[in-house]
Parts: C-alpha cells; structure tokens; sequence
C-alpha cells in the first residue's frame, strides 16, 4: 500500500514537472522544472530496485548534464530573449492531438508486449542484489565490457566534437556572462 | 570474258570528284579540261569495249566485270558489277558519244555563266550515274544510277536555282520521279521476292523466270506494270510526264543531254532489259503500248501550239519516247532502242541548235520574236534543217528508218494493232508539222525581233558549231545500222541486238515472215509510201500557213479558239494535278502541321512539363525550412508506422 | 507489490510529454531537454522490464544511455552555442534558410 502512494506521488511529480518545464519561457526554470521531474524519476527507479542506476540518474543526469544546461544558458545570456510571433491555438492543439494519439499508441502496444498473466502483478521475488552496485558492475565488466570500451570512445568523440564545435573564432566576439 | 569495265564510269566520277571539291581554285579552261576528257575517255574505253565485243561469237557476246561484292545478306546478294552485252554497248556509246559532244558545246554556250564550274561538275556526275545506270548488271545497280540520275536532273534542273521557276521546276522534276521510282522498287521487291535474285543473269533467265511466274500471270502482271510506271516517271509518259516541259528552265544543253538524249531514256532501256519479263505479261504490254501511243499523239498536239521554242522540242521529246514505248510494247525491242539512238542524235541536234538560236538572241525563247535567221546563222540553219528532216522521217536520214520500223511493227505484230498504228502515223504527221512550222517560223520569213537584238545576231562559236555539225552527220547515217530488209538492208542493228531480247520468240516470227514474205512485203511497202506521203502533205500545210499565207494561221487560230486555248494550255494538266493532288496534300500537311504538330503533340509535351512544374510548386511549401514542421511530421509518421504495426502485428 | 503495468503507462507518458515538448517549444534548449525527457522515459520503461524480467542488463543498457545522452547533450549545446553566436537568438523559426 505504501509503496502504491509512494508510486502515484512520485508519478504525479514526475509528469507534472515535465509538463511545466515545457510550458515555461525562462529557460533557467525548465531546467529546474526537469530536475524535479528526474528526481521524481530517480524514487520510481528505486521502486523497482535499480538502486545504482537510480543513483547514477541523480549524479550524472541531473547532477552534471542539466547543470550543463544551465551553463550554457547562463552562457547565453537569454533571459531576455523574446519568444514572441504567435502560435496559432489551432496549431498547438492539433500538435497536442499528435501527442495524446501517440500516447494511445505507446499504450496499445505495451498491453499487446506486457502480457496479461504479467500485468497487475510484479514478478517473482528478485534476489537480494538485484540492481546493486556489485551486479551491475559485474555484469558491466564480464557480458558488457565491449560496449563498455566503446561507449568511453564515444564519450571521446563527443568530447572532441564539442570542444571543436565551441571554438570560438578569433574574429568573433561574445558578451561577456 | 573479264575485262575492266569500271574504267568506263570511273573517269566521269573521277571528274566529278576533282571539279566539285577543288572548284573554288580551278580555272576555266582547267574545268573544262576534266570535265570534257574525262566524259571522252569513257566514250573511248566504251570503243574498245565495243570492239572486244564484236570480236565474240554472236551467241556468247557477254563482258562481265564484278568490283565488288556489295550486299552479301544471306540470300540477298547483290554485287557492283557490269555487264556488257549489244544492249549496254549500245548504251553507252550513245550516252558517252553524245555527252562528250555536249561537254565541248557547253564550253561556249556557258562561257558566261557563274557558275561555270559546278555546272560541269554537275554534268559529270550525271554521266557517271547514267553510264551506271546502263552497265549494271543488276537491277538494285540500275537503280542507283537511276536515283542518281533524277538527282542531277534535279541539280541541272535548277541550275539557277535564284530564279523562282526553275527551282520550282527542279523540284516537280524530283518530285514526279519519286512517284515512279515507288512504283520501280515495287516491281524490284516482287521480281527479288519470286525469283530470289536482283541479278540480270538470274531473274531475266527465260528458264528461271518461266519456272517462277505464270506467264499472264497476276504477279508477273504487277511487276511489269510497276516498273513501267517508274519508266513513265523517268521517261515523260502519261500520266507522269508533266515534269519535263517545266524542265526546259535548265540550260539548253542540260534539255539536249538530260531531257532528250539519255535520261528520259532510261525507261525504255529498262524495259527493253526486262524483254523477258514483258513478254511473259501481255496486259503489261498492251498497256505500255496503249500508254505510249496515247503520250506520243498526247504530246505531239500539244505542241502544235506552243510558242517557246524549247516547249516545242519539249513536248517533241515526250512524244518521241511514246513511240519507243509503243515499239516495247509491240515486242520491237530493237526498233524501240534503235529509235533511242537516232533520236538522240537528231534530238541533241535540235536542242543544241536551239541553244545557239537563244544564245544569238540574247536569251529570246519566243518564236515569234524570231525569223529570217537563216542568212544570219547558215550553220545553225543547215545543222538544224537536217535534224528537223530527220526526226519527220523524210526518206535516207536516220529517223526514217527507227520511225518506220516502229509503224510497220505496230501493225504486223502478233502484240500490235492497226489502231496503234494508225494513231502513231496520224503522230508522225503532227511532228512533221510542228517541226517546219518551228523551222519557218524562227529561220524563215521577215526579222520581227526588236533592233537592238536584231544587231547583236551573230552565229555562234566553233565550239558549239562543231558539235552541231558532228550531230548532223550523226543524224544523217546513223540510220544506216537498221536498213530494213524490204530496202535491201540486212538490218544489222536487230540482228545485233538479238541475243539480248531473249524473250522475243524469233524463231515464230521468222517463219511467220517466210510464209509470207511476198504479201508482208509489199505491205510494209505501201504503209511506208504512206507515212511518207503524210509526212510530205503536213510538210506543205507548216509551208502553206507559216511562209505564204500568214495571215491564215491567225484566222484558223480565231475560227477554233476554244480548241486553240486547250491545247496551248497543254490540255490544262497540271492544273488538274495541282488541284486534284497537290492542293489536297498541302491543305493536309497544313492541317496536320498547325492542328496536329503544333497544338497536340507540342501541346502533349509542353503540358507535360507544365503539369510537372505545377506538381512541383504545389509540393514545394513541404520545403518550408521550419524545422518544427519537420519534427511535426517526423512525429506523425512515427505514429503511421506505430498504427501499422497495431493493425497488422 | 506495484503493477508493472502502472510503470510502463507512466513511461509513455513521459514520453508523449516528451514530443510534445519537441514540437510545441520554439526554444531550442527547450527541444534539447524535452529530448533527454523522451531518452529518460524509455529508460523508465525498460527498467521497469529488467525488473519483471529478473535480468540485469537493462540496467547495463540504461547506465550506456546515461554515457550516451551525455555525449549527445554536450555536442548539442556546442551547436545551440555556435547557432547563437551566428544568428544572436535561439528561435527555432528563425532558422529556416532551407525554405524557397
């Protein structure tokens, strides 16, 4: 029963969030509005015993790659950037209408995939580690290490790419943060 | 026997060759030079031809000469090869004779001219084609020199092609031929489709083409029928005549070699070549008999009316040509090409004179600006005089014999009739008119040109006056060949030619001609008093009304002015032609080119690509560079796809 | 015990709250963070699986797409920087150069 709460509280936050981080024009809120929603992701995570991959969500996600976000729209200096021209309301309800039907989807196919016998009750008792710092990293480093190493490669490139990308030419010039 | 015949057709191509493409640095005499040797060369190579040949047994008098393998598609073999019998000698001793004679008499009359040098040019290439056209030994051969010679009629034709009527004329030449040139492929496709073979030594084999045709057959029929109608296009026969009067607008000595002497001869070689095949269709025969008596008195009438003097000669040349048809036609092979040669000696005569007569002129063509010419040109007088004798058949010149041979014919043979006969004699008593009422009216009687032409007379170079001379004598023996044997002759020329006309059955008519020689005899005696006498009485009739009573020829002219005006409008057919045929044909094309071309094909293309642009534009606004439109759709088809994958999974 | 079932509804709706955000914000930042919303919701969904499957490599997955959507969230601020530089404004309507 508890966890039930603790499931539709998180829930709610979670989608909550995402919907005002969407709707806001500050930047710098969206940001904050998401970080909320990650957090509130982080509670269902551990729900479902994925306890490092939870915290990994906090740390990394929400601890380096949003605080990323907010750097370069601090960087940017975008507070008084105006959104303006109109969006037709006909144009945002349909875009809505787009959204909702391709939630019915998402919906349809997941009780065709998660079979009825399944669905309404969660699995058999997990081991104890399930979802631990140990398991996963084994499992990481024996099954997975091939990815492992590619992923880091991957890590590099974007690294490479980034900091080319950013490059400022010596022409140009940037306001000051 | 082997012997290099190509050398015969080689030099007027190599002259053709050397004049047409180094024309721009070529002086005149140098010009004239190629153009004359090389047309003399072959006439020489043709004698010795001739001579080898003559030094054959009778029955074997055949000289081949294969150049070379040409078509070898299977079945379908054709070779450039010649072939020299009596026949193709005759040929080209006419054709290279009296073209050499034209060469040097067109040094004088085109002295003036500018365009000197591709007139000779022209002129070579056609006695290369012509002399093909006569040495081939095949009938696919034969048609290219026939092609080849309709091209350069058409060339010489519209020599001076600044001028709208001879541009015009060259073109109906060309034009007319092609309808006939239709109808001689025809018949080739049928004689290759039965027989298997284009070659003269196969399909005209009387045991081959017995075994492939019934004779009086439809398909023998058709063939002969077809060619002979390419032979009325290339020979000036109804109904494919009408282009040869409109071709006086070419040179004058262009009209003596083209349109008198050798291309308009062309059909009648062709069909006296096929002997074989006509004698196996006796409808084809009847028609080229009835078709060529019916062009010659056609013809002859109108130029009973006619004024230029060239139109005269013109409608001269048709006329003669129907009685060589009507001599095919009657199974006189040999009197028909006889009549070829002779005439073409008296006829160049006639026209080369002629030449001389508008040259002294200053360009008059109309005879009745003429007269009295004959104190002030004596040798064009005299040479012309003696043409004139010749072509009316006045006893002991050439064209008493070819002429008579071909009257007596059409009444004695088995294909002739007495009505043919009659028709062609009534003919020979309109030529003789019409030719003395030409000689009286331009040599004879006062000057009514104007004085400054009148001062400007004088008699023409020895460049041409030699030619007319050799013409002359030409005109006067050249008869001797084909003395019949009433007068005593042996008739060498028939006897000649007799291997060639294998389908002639001589064996019946020589028995025919033992049984009753006597009663045969005199007959063709009194029928040729007869024309005689006709001829003298119209002789006296061109006297009576063109020298001593003038006045009587304006007064017939106004008594029968209805008849007057259709013959002097040549019985109004070209008019008929024009609206008939040509009119429709250029109403259709304009239809089809401004409704048709234009509106729908162009149409079709053009909408085709407006339909694209319009497709194209109304595509474009999906290139809107909005990126969220992009994302949008992105969006949409992922749920396409998921739909799918609902549906159907 | 909490029906899988309730995770993977959630999940979509992250997502569909995802795309939303894509095609409706005119704020290029705002498209980036709506994107790693949709990468999170499908990490949801497949722990959410790992779970009822009893197998760990979905988390083995989800932790790469961390690695992943790392990488893909420095590179694309790099070019939300370089767009900025250029144009001086990060409205995704402004950039329409493909346009006729």
């Amino acid at each position: 029963m508890l966890d039930l709460i603790i499931f539709y509280f998180a829930a709610v936050i979670a989608v909550g969030a995402a919907v005002m981080m969407i709707m806001q024009r500050n930047p710098v809120a969206s940001v904050l509005y998401l970080v909320v929603s990650l957090v509130a992701q982080a509670i269902l995570y551990v729900q479902l015993n994925a306890l490092f991959v939870g915290a990994l969500l906090i740390i990394i996600y929400t601890g380096a790659i949003l605080v990323l976000f907010l750097f370069v729209i601090m960087l940017l200096n975008l507070r008084g950037e105006h959104f303006g021209g109109k969006q037709s309301r006909m144009g945002r309800a349909s875009k809505i209408a787009i959204t909702v039907i391709l939630f019915a989807e998402m919906v349809a196919i997941f009780k065709q995939v998660a079979i009825p016998e399944r669905i309404g009750t969660q699995a058999a008792a997990v081991a104890e580690d399930f979802g631990s710092v140990e398991m996963v990293a084994s499992h990481l480093f024996k099954e997975y290490l091939y990815p492992f190493e590619l992923t880091s490669i991957l890590l590099l490139v974007a690294i490479v790419g980034a900091v080319v990308l950013a490059k400022r030419d010596k022409t140009e010039k940037m306001e000051d943060a | 026997m082997e012997q290099p015949l190509y050398l015969i057709p080689l030099f007027p191509l190599i002259g053709f060759l050397l004049n047409g493409l180094l024309l721009g640095r070529l002086g005149k005499k140098t010009i004239s030079f190629i153009a004359c040797t090389s047309v003399g060369l072959s006439f020489l190579f043709g004698m010795k031809f001739f001579f080898d040949l003559l030094s054959l047994p009778e029955t074997a008098r055949i000289i081949e000469n294969v150049f070379f393998t040409w078509i070898p598609a299977g079945q379908f073999h054709v070779n450039v090869a010649f072939l020299l019998d009596p026949l193709s000698a005759v040929m080209v001793l006419v054709v290279s004779g009296v073209s050499f004679i034209i060469h040097i008499y067109s040094i004088g009359y085109m002295h003036d001219d500018a365009g000197y040098g591709r007139y000779f040019t022209y002129l070579n290439l056609f006695v290369f084609s012509m002399l093909m056209l006569v040495l081939a030994d095949n009938y696919l051969l034969m048609f290219v020199g026939w092609e080849g010679v309709g091209l350069c009629s058409y060339l010489l034709i519209g020599f001076w092609f600044e001028k709208k009527s001879a541009s015009d004329a060259g073109k109906k030449a060309f034009i007319v031929n092609r309808i006939g040139d239709f109808g001689f492929l025809l018949g080739m496709f049928i004689i290759f489709w039965q027989t298997g073979s284009l070659d003269f030594k196969t399909a005209l084999d009387p045991a081959v083409a017995h075994s492939v045709f019934a004779v009086g057959g439809g398909m023998i029929t058709a063939a002969t029928l077809l060619m002979f109608l390419g032979a009325t296009g290339k020979s000036a026969q109804i109904p494919l005549y009408v282009w040869l009067p409109d071709a006086m607008e070419g040179p004058t000595p262009v009209s003596a070699l083209i349109h008198a002497a050798t291309m308009v001869t062309a059909g009648v070689y062709m069909i006296a070549r096929s002997n074989v095949l006509y004698m196996m269709a006796p409808a084809t025969m009847a028609v080229v008999a009835i078709v060529g008596v019916a062009t010659a008195i056609f013809a002859g009438s109108i130029a009973l009316a006619q004024n230029d003097i060239k139109r005269v000669l013109a409608y001269s040349t048709v006329s003669q040509l129907g009685y060589m048809f009507t001599a095919c036609g009657v199974a006189a092979f040999s009197a028909g090409i006889f009549h070829l040669m002779t005439h073409a000696f008296f006829k160049a005569l006639l026209f080369l004179g002629s030449g001389s007569v508008i040259h002294a002129m200053a360009g008059q063509q109309d005879m009745r600006y003429m007269g009295g010419l004959k104190k002030r040109m004596p040798i064009t007088f005299w040479t012309f005089l003696i043409a004139t004798l010749a072509i009316t058949g006045i006893p002991g010149l050439s064209g008493f014999f070819s002429k008579d041979e071909i009257l007596w014919k059409s009444f004695s043979s088995d294909y002739g009739s007495i009505w043919i006969w009659l028709i062609g004699l009534i003919t020979a008593g309109m030529t003789a008119f019409y030719m003395f009422r030409l000689v009286f009216l331009t040599f004879y009687g006062e000057e009514r040109m104007d004085s400054h032409t009148r001062e400007h007379l004088h008699e023409s170079p020895k460049v041409m006056t030699v030619p007319l001379s050799i013409l002359a004598v030409l005109s006067v023996i050249g008869g001797y060949v084909g003395i019949p044997h009433i007068l005593g002759g042996d008739n060498r020329f028939e006897k000649f030619l007799e291997p060639v006309m294998k389908g002639v059955h001589h064996s019946v008519e020589g028995e025919h001609a033992l049984a009753s020689a006597a009663h045969d005899g005199s007959t063709e005696l009194i029928l040729m008093v007869g024309s005689v006498v006709l001829v003298a009485l119209f002789i006296y009739l061109a006297y009576h009304f063109y020298i001593k009573n003038i006045a009587a020829a304006g007064k017939l002219r106004q008594r029968f002015s209805g008849l007057h005006k259709i013959i002097y409008g040549k019985y109004f057919v070209d008019e008929l032609y024009n609206a008939v045929i040509v009119q429709p044909l250029v109403v259709g094309s304009k239809f089809l080119w401004k409704i048709f071309d234009v509106l729908i094909i162009d149409g079709f293309i053009n909408g085709m690509a407006v339909i694209i642009g319009d497709m194209s534009t109304g595509l474009r606004p999906a290139q809107s560079g909005i990126l969220r439109t992009y994302t949008t759709i992105f969006l949409v088809g992922v749920i396409v796809i998921l739909g799918i994958v609902l549906i159907f999974g | 015990m909490i029906p899988i079932g309730h995770f993977l509804i959630l999940s979509a709706m992250l997502f569909a709250v995802g795309a939303a955000g894509v095609i409706i914000s005119r704020n290029l930042l705002i498209m980036l963070m709506s994107i790693e919303l949709m990468l999170n919701a499908a990490n949801l969904a497949i722990i959410a699986f790992s779970r009822m499957n009893n197998i760990v490599d979905g988390h083995v997955f989800v932790f790469i797409v961390f690695a992943v959507a790392a990488a893909e969230a420095a590179v694309g601020l790099a070019i939300i920087i370089m767009i900025f530089r250029n144009r001086e404004s990060i409205n995704a309507d402004n950039f329409s150069l493909l346009k006729r």
